[in-house]
């Protein structure tokens, strides 16, 4: 059978810098063909490439063994090639139907057919068991999965025979994610070709056929997914043989208590969360989304209002209210957020700036004056010491790469001379060089003594990385126990449990 | 399997009542605002029968056609995310250039047409800037603000421009011929114009279009909308709704003054922000705008009726303007 997409040797640079440098790709109509590499491999240009934003500056492209060079991306609908966005490429203002054929609208003599437009919308809608996906309802009122429902609408609505998707799960959750596959699975048995972009190689076992590799904006390696194993595929990924990507901590519970918290009650999702973090060590948080872990955090850090309970921070109690951000900087905490991207980074400024920021003060005199070249030196040794990929301190965080990013995010913490590190989903979205990086980041702060309390929804890595975990069920947090006392199915019981069980 | 544990998902909401409360208030909301205007003046007044009396209704309309004629060409630019700073400058040259070829002895529908031709070829000459020289909205049309007026001052010789007397001059008449009429030929035009926009807005490409851009660009342009394109039937169809207001701030000066309708862009801008849109696009109706219009009309007018100084008009207008999008964010924040 012929391949329904072919690439050979296709390269595109954006000035100096070569995005893609020779890459080879066949995708087979009805198979799920998962494209895997690190931030920065390439893959996003290349998603470019195929759906007509970017024209390639060397290659070859066939559809079905006919040359394929879209000039648009109205070109590469029209040639039944779509590209599903990570962000989700929706406008909240129009309705559904509007969002389904936008850009492809039933009219006539530029007037909207809308019986037609509804008639078009719902024969694909009708594939999908959203019931709350009316054609009329506006888009901005859906939630986030029924949105990426319409996304796929369109897709569909252009009789796509390629579907480029482009981490389509990142904003998904669990439930969300097992329909996704059913439809994607669905998709490939009509014959529809699919390109899968994902960091998580489990995902990628579950729902592809085939992969191949990019590194460096070349692919390097292909070939049938139950033929490989996840090392190799990480091996390909980052060019090097890897082992476990989790830094050897040594045992290290025995540092004095640091944090003691008692009954911390924080309305309306955390209730009485008590635990006790040591110096040296990391406590793990687990729990589902919405069961309060984040809630969790920041009231810890004073960023939403806390009720009751009591803090011990060094053997000294703190106050509760008035215990704001400012206040838990002052004393020696770090937040690290899980929206990098909304408040976890500026991203507009400087590294330097991004570095610093928690403690200016380290380069900074009389008056507020900021000694440029001093907060430059420090920067430079943050990026030297954490592995940052950035040619200058002055650079702007957002041409960083997110790995890159949350190595700044991290990095800010440890200027700052945080005793206590709180940091939720600190490998969240980042490619797997980053995250052996950030991970080494982490064991190193802890056994120079200070205290993490790390909250992540990946059980590998709170696995790899903790001393101790504790799991957060329904805004309660049940009291943690040695991680060699856990099983990953026991975390998972313990997060769904109905009623807290603490005892079992 | 992936390994991570996430929660099943909320139920979806279902459509409550208030939504639809909700987006009734939104619909009604500038038009509540009119009312309240009217009211407030009307109880004021000491002779509440002459501020509501058709006389002075027919003045209030006809003095809101500037403005309405602006909003309606603003609500296409601001419901696509983009903005217009140079709509005074462009009514100013517009009424000028229609004096000075009503001068040069031609008709007077040549006179018109060739205004709001000028009109739309300064909102092409503006979308050139946005799409070709990648100047943001902002920026291109305050340059274009200075270009526009200086032009119109080379053009008048920097005078006053008089025109014979024809019957572009009785577009804004309080009392129009014939009788049968009732409202001045200018408020009919804007009537008209406004109704075939909204329509066009609501069920054309184009209008679906425009409402696409400003609410996600990105999203416009992945779908392969020619968004270059659209920008410039945007900001050029918006242009040949200036000129027409060009037209009929010179009927009501009855001489083409190139230093005329300063600052006009900021009451438009207002009168379609007061009507419901978002500057950010995406959002906005052209019956909001001509609400928000009236609304400024009929306080300017009140302001008169009462006899205060011009400063307290300009204090109202600047409160409500913030009020209306206070009350705007207060209402989508409570989703």
């Amino acid at each position: 059978m012929a391949p329904a997409l072919e690439l050979d040797g296709i390269r595109k640079s954006f000035g100096a810098t070569l995005a893609l440098d020779g890459v080879t790709l066949e995708v087979r109509p009805g198979e799920v063909h998962a494209l895997i590499g690190e931030n920065g491999a390439g893959k996003s240009t290349l998603m470019n490439v195929l759906a007509g934003t970017f024209r390639p500056d060397a290659g070859e492209m066939r559809l079905g063994g006919k040359r394929y060079a879209p000039d648009s991306t109205l070109d590469a609908r029209r040639a039944r090639v779509a590209l599903i966005h990570q962000e989700l490429s929706l406008c909240p203002h129009l309705s559904v139907t509007e969002n389904v054929l936008l850009g492809m609208e039933s009219s006539r003599w530029g007037w909207v057919d809308w019986s037609a437009c509804r008639r078009r919308a719902l024969e694909v809608l009708k594939n999908f068991d959203h019931p709350e996906i009316r054609p009329e309802r506006r888009v901005g009122e859906l939630p986030v999965a029924a949105r990426q429902v319409v996304e796929i609408c369109r897709a569909l609505s252009a009789d796509v025979r390629i579907m480029l998707m482009d981490e389509p799960t990142s904003s998904l959750q669990r439930e969300d994610v097992e329909r996704l596959f059913a439809l994607i699975r669905r998709l490939r048995d009509d014959g529809i070709a699919i390109v899968y972009i994902s960091h998580f190689l489990e995902e990628v076992r579950a729902i592809a056929d085939r992969y191949t590799v990019l590194r460096d904006g070349r692919s390097v390696a292909s070939g049938e997914i139950s033929s490989v194993s996840n090392d190799e595929l990480i091996s390909h990924m980052v060019g090097r043989p890897m082992g476990g990507i989790f830094p050897s901590r040594r045992d290290s519970s025995a540092g004095e208590v640091l944090l003691a918290v008692r009954d911390l009650t924080a309305p309306p999702v955390v209730h009485g969360a008590s635990f006790e973090l040591r110096r040296g060590e990391i406590l793990g948080i687990a729990g589902l989304m919405g069961s309060g872990r984040t809630e969790l955090v920041r009231a810890l850090f004073g960023l939403d209002p806390v009720e009751s309970g009591s803090y011990r921070l060094r053997g000294q109690s703190l106050a509760l209210s008035g215990g704001k951000a400012a206040d838990r900087l002052r004393q020696g905490f770090g937040y690290l957020s899980e929206d990098r991207k909304g408040e976890g980074l500026a991203l507009p400024l400087s590294l330097a700036d991004n570095l610093t920021l928690t403690r200016m003060s380290a380069c900074s005199g009389r008056l507020g004056w900021l000694d440029l070249a001093c907060q430059a030196t420090q920067a430079q040794r943050w990026i030297g010491e954490l592995g940052i990929r950035a040619r200058t301190p002055a650079q702007s965080v957002r041409t960083l790469s997110g790995g890159n990013q949350q190595k700044v995010a991290i990095g800010r913490l440890l200027h700052q001379h945080a005793d206590v590190l709180l940091l939720d989903e600190p490998t969240r979205g980042i490619d797997v060089g980053s995250k052996a990086q950030v991970y080494e980041t982490i064991a190193a702060a802890a056994a120079a003594g200070k205290a993490v309390l790390m909250v992540s929804s990946y059980l590998p890595e709170l696995f790899g990385m903790c001393d101790r975990l504790a799991v957060m069920s329904r805004g309660r947090l049940l009291p943690a126990r040695p991680i060699d006392q856990w099983t990953p199915e026991a975390v998972l019981a313990a997060a769904i449990a109905e009623t807290p069980d603490t005892t079992s | 399997m992936q390994s991570t544990i996430e929660a099943p998902p909320v139920a979806a909401p279902v459509f409550a009542p208030r939504d639809f409360l909700r987006l009734w208030v939104a619909r009604l909301g500038p038009f509540m605002g009119l009312v309240l205007v009217v009211l407030v003046f009307a109880l004021l007044s000491d002779a509440p029968g002459r501020y509501l009396s058709p006389f002075n209704l027919r003045i209030v309309l006809s003095q809101t056609v500037i403005v309405a004629l602006g909003a309606i060409g603003m609500t296409l630019i601001i419901v696509s995310g983009g903005i217009d700073l140079s709509v005074g400058a462009t009514i100013a040259l517009t009424g000028v250039v229609t004096a000075l070829v009503l001068e040069a002895g031609w008709p007077p529908a040549a006179a018109m047409a060739a205004a709001v031709a000028v009109g739309g070829l300064v909102g092409l000459v503006n979308a050139a800037f946005i799409t070709g020289l990648k100047v943001v909205p902002f920026i291109a049309t305050l340059g274009m603000l200075g270009i526009a007026r200086g032009v119109a001052k080379w053009l008048a010789d920097e005078q006053t421009v008089n025109a014979p007397a024809t019957w572009v001059n009785e577009l804004l008449v309080t009392f129009p011929r014939p009788d049968w009429l009732i409202l001045a030929p200018g408020v009919w035009i804007t009537l008209m114009l406004a109704v075939a926009t909204a329509v066009v807005l609501r069920n054309t490409v184009f209008g679906r279009r425009v409402f696409a851009l400003g609410s996600n660009a990105a999203a416009a342009r992945a779908c392969g909308i020619p968004v270059d394109r659209l920008k410039l039937w945007i900001y050029g169809s918006a242009g040949l709704l200036f000129g027409l207001a060009g037209v009929m701030q010179m009927s009501r000066l009855r001489q083409g003054d190139p230093t005329v309708a300063i600052g006009t862009e900021l009451d438009v801008i207002a009168a379609v922000v007061i009507g419901g849109a978002s500057l950010e696009g995406g959002e906005g109706s052209i019956l909001g705008a001509m609400i928000g219009a009236l609304i400024m009309a009929f306080l300017r007018n009140g302001c008169q009726q009462m006899g205060w100084p011009n400063y307290v008009q300009e204090i109202i207008i600047g409160a409500m303007i913030v009020l209306a999008v206070a009350l705007d964010r207060w209402r989508a924040g409570r989703v």
